[in-house]
């Protein structure tokens, strides 16, 4: 074999030991380079996406906004993926997204019965705990009680709705606010924000 | 559940067969991981072999493998090597013979 083959050096190999699925995965990727197939930078792209790009942040930057900025928040809940295109989050156009808002008479949580849909855009990869039967089952038939043991202790006039994703439609809860004064930074916002509030099984 | 055969939808994908994550997070212990990672998902969104090709391959071989999450990797490349020479887009011996031309480059190559 000694035609001349795509030699990247963008990403470095030459001091790590010689494992030998590390030259296998190498080894394909050359290939499929060579085919036309793939790019390297098509691959890094991917990496640098899922390594930065995609995670429950890019949520917390679309709650972030919607507590700061009423037009938007009004945009958000009437039409979600619309409303989100702004953000230019990967994978955003994939599926629909509603939000759906938690208030003093309301709370909200997204469950997926049937498998494990979940909005990554906005969301990142599901934690564990969601794909488990034991979620999956007890949000629907005892909501409040799971909602209980995970900490979430709510007033008996306060209604639950549970929301069930599909593969078409993927939920994501807007939280209250904490209490008290906030930042007025958009970004320092967004870091109060956690996974779990925008699945509805934590407050803020 | 897949939202479309052209798109990855890894959230979507049972525990069993999903990839190392942390708090929503891909793990990824050697540079090698995210690029089988980076391969696989550009594949898919090329259209060059579709999301449940892919998946159903990943799932036999993390069967036959039958090994812990740190050896998840293994697998997944596995995965992909099958999806590729079964739809005979490379042969397996292609494969092999680049591997042992990489494992024989001088140490420390640099040109």
């Amino acid at each position: 074999m000694t035609e001349p083959h795509d030699h990247d050096h963008s990403h470095s190999h030459s001091h790590e030991p010689l494992d030998p699925v590390a030259l296998r995965a190498e080894a394909l990727e050359s290939i499929l380079i060579e085919r036309g197939w793939l790019k390297s930078a098509q691959v890094d792209d991917v990496i640098a996406r899922y390594n930065d790009r995609v995670g429950p942040m890019n949520g917390a930057r679309v709650v972030a906004r919607a507590w700061r900025d009423a037009q938007f928040r009004e945009h958000l809940l009437a039409d979600g993926t619309d409303a989100i295109c702004s953000f230019g989050f990967d994978g955003a156009q994939v599926e629909k997204l509603v939000v759906v808002e938690n208030t003093d008479k309301v709370h909200n949580m997204v469950v997926c019965t049937l498998c494990s849909c979940y909005p990554w855009a906005v969301l990142g990869l599901p934690p564990k705990w969601y794909k488990e039967p034991e979620y999956r089952s007890r949000a629907v038939r005892e909501p409040r009680a799971l909602l209980g043991d995970l900490g979430v202790q709510l007033n008996s006039e306060i209604e639950v709705r549970v929301w069930d994703s599909s593969a078409e439609v993927r939920y994501m809860v807007l939280p209250q606010p904490p209490a008290g004064a906030l930042p007025e930074d958009e970004q320092e916002l967004a870091e109060l924000v956690s996974r779990d509030s925008m699945i509805g099984v934590a407050l803020l | 559940m897949s939202a479309g055969s052209n798109t990855p939808d890894w959230a979507a994908l049972p525990e069993a067969i999903a990839p190392p994550q942390a708090n929503g997070e891909l793990l990824f212990d050697a540079p090698w991981q995210g690029r089988a990672f980076g391969m696989v998902h550009s594949l898919v969104d090329a259209g060059q072999f579709s999301w449940d090709e892919f998946r159903d391959q990943l799932i036999i071989a993390l069967e036959q493998g039958a090994v812990g999450a740190e050896r998840y990797y293994e697998c997944f490349l596995q995965a992909l090597e099958m999806t590729l020479v079964g739809r005979e887009l490379v042969g397996q011996e292609l494969v092999d013979a680049r591997t042992a031309e990489f494992a024989a480059r001088p140490h420390g190559h640099d040109h």
